[in-house]
């Protein structure tokens, strides 16, 4: 886990070429303290944007023991309430002109992509002057959206080697420091995507707890009928 | 017996006397000897009802919650594991339950496959397997499209387009399958009301002619022999067990076993590593953006690689189509004296063993990307497999067998 | 280790251990097959939507007079708000005597609408506008003595499925096939003109 925050923000230290490919978000959903702060982040970084459209806030509240008077103080934005599902403020049409497509609903996305690939996609920005948010991005070349967290984790170039043909990625040299240490902006984005790996699933916290019990039943009763076979099957010779 | 219930006073014996339960349930039960040396491999079948049991109540419980559209089935789906009370068990259960029919399924064919159980008196009970199988994958694959995502679209586009690889008609009628000029709300429709309503009624109906059909033959056993025909003095068969108790309490521990297994996937892997629920299916079916890579789920690969081998479409479907039916010539492919691999000779235990490698491998190659090596192997797997039930006639003629006990191998 | 018997091959039978361990394992089994019943028959009960739908709904009264009524879906149950004039107490207790349930010891609602004007506020009254008799919504005839149901009608609610008749109270008059009165769902004010239906608010008691 350590060795995930060297993402090369470590001034230009040339340690030879980083595997971002390997980063993993190593979350915790048991980390409920991570979880709330998680959907903090989420709200006040991604849900200008984004948004989860299959989750309500007080489901996220009662789940991640969010009490009623923070719920509604500090996360459920003015003019919605807490039944109704975490939307956007930012008109589609609006985000379409803007950003040139429309900012994909987060609910499923680390179902659909994996936590890991959610964590590696925010930790690897870079400055691309050429494109059009002045950005791009290692895990998702190309890609639409702006570095919004640079003012957290602090801006960084991307060092190319050329292997034959094609370019590839060496490390980062950080141009800008962001307001967090290191360590400080890889837990904000951890417990980011601990949050979205919750939404993805929010009946995760109650299925493995639920599955010992079940399991151990049917342990138990797949042991008497065992020796319920054992006892008549004496009979056969 | 009959006479006996229907003597019995009070409601019983009212019942018995006008609806023969009792006659009927110990003729299927007590008095339905089965061999005494089943094995491991013998668990399958009756693993298999409990499945197609777990299917059947946790799929009536879906079809409550689940809203059929190319606007709704996706959203429908993640109401179903967010906000129905134990939505997300009731599709876990169903997605499980899918993999688990399949493997049971294969486990159960395959003991067919060891033991001979295919060969003469069985050939029907054979073929009414054989018609489970077929409509199980046709009923597999409409269920996998309900749920709408990404995967569910691409997979209806791409077997859906298979049929166009039937002479002349093909085009029209992958139209007419779709009831559209793609994939579309119409296929979606159709298809929920064959995998809910047409194709169970006709599992069902398969299922119980297996059944009788079991019944009037008997089972088979792993020595592949009828030894249950030899009578002791008091007119029981020397080599047979009533299946009840005996196989009753077996299977029973076998279902505990299985319903372990089952609720440590459901409650723990639910996604078994993509192979039960696959990640691209997590996003809304787009009909502008194919997932990449592609491939169906783990029980159809086997069949993907063997079409994926074949560079040409019209000849890849049919070698599709026969690689299938392949398994219903089998009772009339198979010329050896014995059943049982046990009693085979080397020949056939080496195309066994090729087959067994070639299934599997190919089960293995269809999840891999179609370039390179993967191509390569596959072509060396099809044809493996094809060998098997090909030469089938004649290795099995020349088989060196080994004489056949007269009294099943048992040791208690 | 009393029932010994012997099955064919001649070998001692523990009959008293196979009973045990049939009825260890059916039991266990049984107790298996509840539990797995939970979850199909939780499934029935209203989803997470159907409780955020069914969240308290909150209405503005300030234009609501004497003699109108307001309809409102709470819970997919229609909620009768009804504007009642002042005075009307002593015209209340005079029907009494034609009622089935005149102190609505049988009927349903909140502890503080369980009072002779069945309301916080004398001059709103919130029903469940759902006939105790078989469900369909009974209809308004406010005006005393009116032309259709004789001279002796108090004013209240006709239902026109089954002719049940109630009073400007939800009281069920004798001779109706209704067996109780309208019931009262739970209700708060959160200010003068602010009704909030479905939550039972810090008020423990309501002034009638």
């Amino acid at each position: 886990m350590a060795a995930d925050s060297t993402t090369g923000q470590a001034a230009a230290a040339p340690h030879g070429r980083v595997d971002w490919e390997s980063w993993h978000a190593h979350n915790s959903l048991k980390d409920l303290a991570s979880l709330q702060r998680g959907a903090r982040n989420f709200m006040n970084y991604c849900n200008g944007c984004h948004a989860l459209k299959y989750e309500r806030y007080q489901r996220m509240a009662n789940d991640l023991h969010i009490p009623a008077a923070a719920l509604e103080k500090d996360l459920v934005p003015p003019g919605s309430h807490p039944l109704d599902y975490i939307t956007t403020a930012m008109p589609a049409a609006d985000a379409f002109n803007w950003f040139g497509k429309v900012p994909p609903d987060l609910s499923l996305i680390t179902r659909s992509k994996g936590s890991d690939y959610v964590y590696r996609f925010l930790k690897a920005f870079y400055v691309e002057p050429s494109t059009v948010t002045g950005s791009n991005n290692l895990a998702y070349p190309s890609t639409a959206m702006p570095a919004v967290l640079s003012e957290l984790g602090g801006v960084n170039e991307a060092v190319f080697r050329q292997v034959k043909d094609a370019k590839e990625f060496d490390h980062f040299v950080n141009l800008v420091r962001g307001s967090m240490t290191d360590a400080q902006f890889d837990d904000f984005v951890r417990d980011t995507v601990n949050f979205l790996d919750y939404v993805g699933e929010p009946a995760q916290l109650e299925r493995q707890t639920m599955g010992i019990w079940v399991v151990l039943f049917l342990v138990l009763l797949t042991w008497l009928a065992w020796l319920l076979k054992k006892e008549y099957w004496k009979d056969v010779h | 017996m009959a006479n006996e219930v229907a003597q019995k006073p009070g409601l019983w014996g009212w019942i018995n006397r006008r609806l023969p339960v009792e006659t009927f349930m110990s003729s299927q039960l007590l008095e339905y000897y089965a061999q005494k040396n089943f094995n491991f491999w013998y668990f399958f079948g009756s693993l298999a009802l409990l499945v197609l049991v777990i299917q059947l109540l946790s799929g009536i419980f879906l079809a409550m919650f689940y809203k059929v559209g190319a606007a709704s089935s996706f959203d429908s789906v993640e109401f179903i594991m967010r906000e129905v009370n134990y939505g997300w068990l009731l599709r876990y259960l169903h997605s499980t339950g899918a993999s688990a029919f399949f493997l049971v399924i294969y486990l159960h064919m395959y003991r067919g496959l060891m033991y001979g159980s295919y060969k003469a008196p069985r050939e029907l009970l054979w073929l009414f397997g054989m018609m489970i199988y077929l409509s199980l994958m046709a009923e597999a694959f409409m269920g996998y499209v309900l749920p709408w995502g990404n995967m569910s679209f691409w997979a209806a586009t791409v077997i859906i387009n298979l049929f166009g690889a039937v002479p002349v008609v093909g085009p029209t009628l992958v139209e007419w399958i779709r009831g559209d000029y793609g994939v579309a709300d119409a296929t979606l429709n159709r298809f929920f009301s064959l995998h809910v309503a047409a194709l169970p009624m006709v599992l069902l109906v398969l299922v119980g002619l297996h059944v009788v059909a079991l019944h009037e033959t008997g089972s088979n056993n792993p020595d592949g022999i009828e030894s249950k025909q030899k009578k002791s003095a008091q007119g029981l068969p020397l080599d047979g067990i009533p299946f009840h108790p005996y196989y009753t309490v077996k299977d029973i521990f076998g279902a505990g076993v299985f319903l372990t297994l089952f609720a440590a996937v459901v409650f723990f892997v639910p996604t078994f590593a993509d192979l039960f629920l696959e990640k691209a299916n997590f996003e809304p079916a787009d009909p502008l953006s194919t997932p990449d890579p592609i491939s169906p789920s783990w029980y159809f690969t086997p069949y993907y690689a063997i079409l994926r081998s074949v560079p040409n479409k019209g000849l890849g479907a049919v070698i599709v189509l026969v690689a299938v039916l392949a398994f219903f010539f089998l009772p009339w492919l198979d010329r050896s004296p014995v059943r049982s691999i046990r009693y085979r000779g080397w020949i056939f235990r080496t195309f066994f063993a090729l087959f067994t490698l070639s299934f599997l491998g190919l089960m293995y190659l269809g999840l891999q990307p179609a370039e390179g090596i993967y191509v390569t192997l596959s072509r060396v797997g099809c044809v493996l497999y094809f060998a098997f039930f090909i030469l089938m006639p004649f290795y099995s003629r020349i088989d060196p067998v080994k004489p056949v006990p007269d009294r099943v191998t048992f040791h208690a | 280790m009393t029932d010994i018997g012997a099955d064919a091959y001649g070998t001692a039978i523990d009959q008293s251990r196979r009973k045990f361990l049939t009825l260890a394992t059916s039991a266990t089994a049984a107790v298996g097959v509840v539990f797995a019943a939970v979850p199909f028959i939780e499934s029935w009960q209203p989803s997470e939507r159907a409780r955020a739908l069914g969240a308290p709904v909150v209405l503005d009264i300030s234009k609501l007079e004497a003699g109108q009524m307001i309809t409102v879906i709470w819970r997919e149950q229609v909620i009768y708000v009804v504007g009642r004039a002042q005075g009307l107490v002593d015209k209340l207790a005079k029907n009494d005597g034609e009622l089935k349930d005149a102190k609505s010891e049988q009927s349903i609602q909140p502890p503080y609408a369980h009072n002779e004007m069945r309301s916080r506020r004398a001059d709103v009254l919130v029903l469940i506008g759902i006939c105790t008799h078989l469900g369909c919504l009974p209809r308004q005839f406010f005006a005393p003595g009116d032309p259709v149901l004789g001279a002796s009608w108090p004013g209240g609610f006709l239902c026109p499925c089954h002719g049940s008749r109630f009073d400007l109270a939800g009281r069920v008059l004798i001779g109706s096939p209704a067996p109780t009165n309208l019931s009262i769902p739970p209700y708060s004010y959160k200010d003068q003109h602010t009704l909030v239906i479905g939550l039972d608010g810090p008020q423990a008691q309501g002034a009638a």
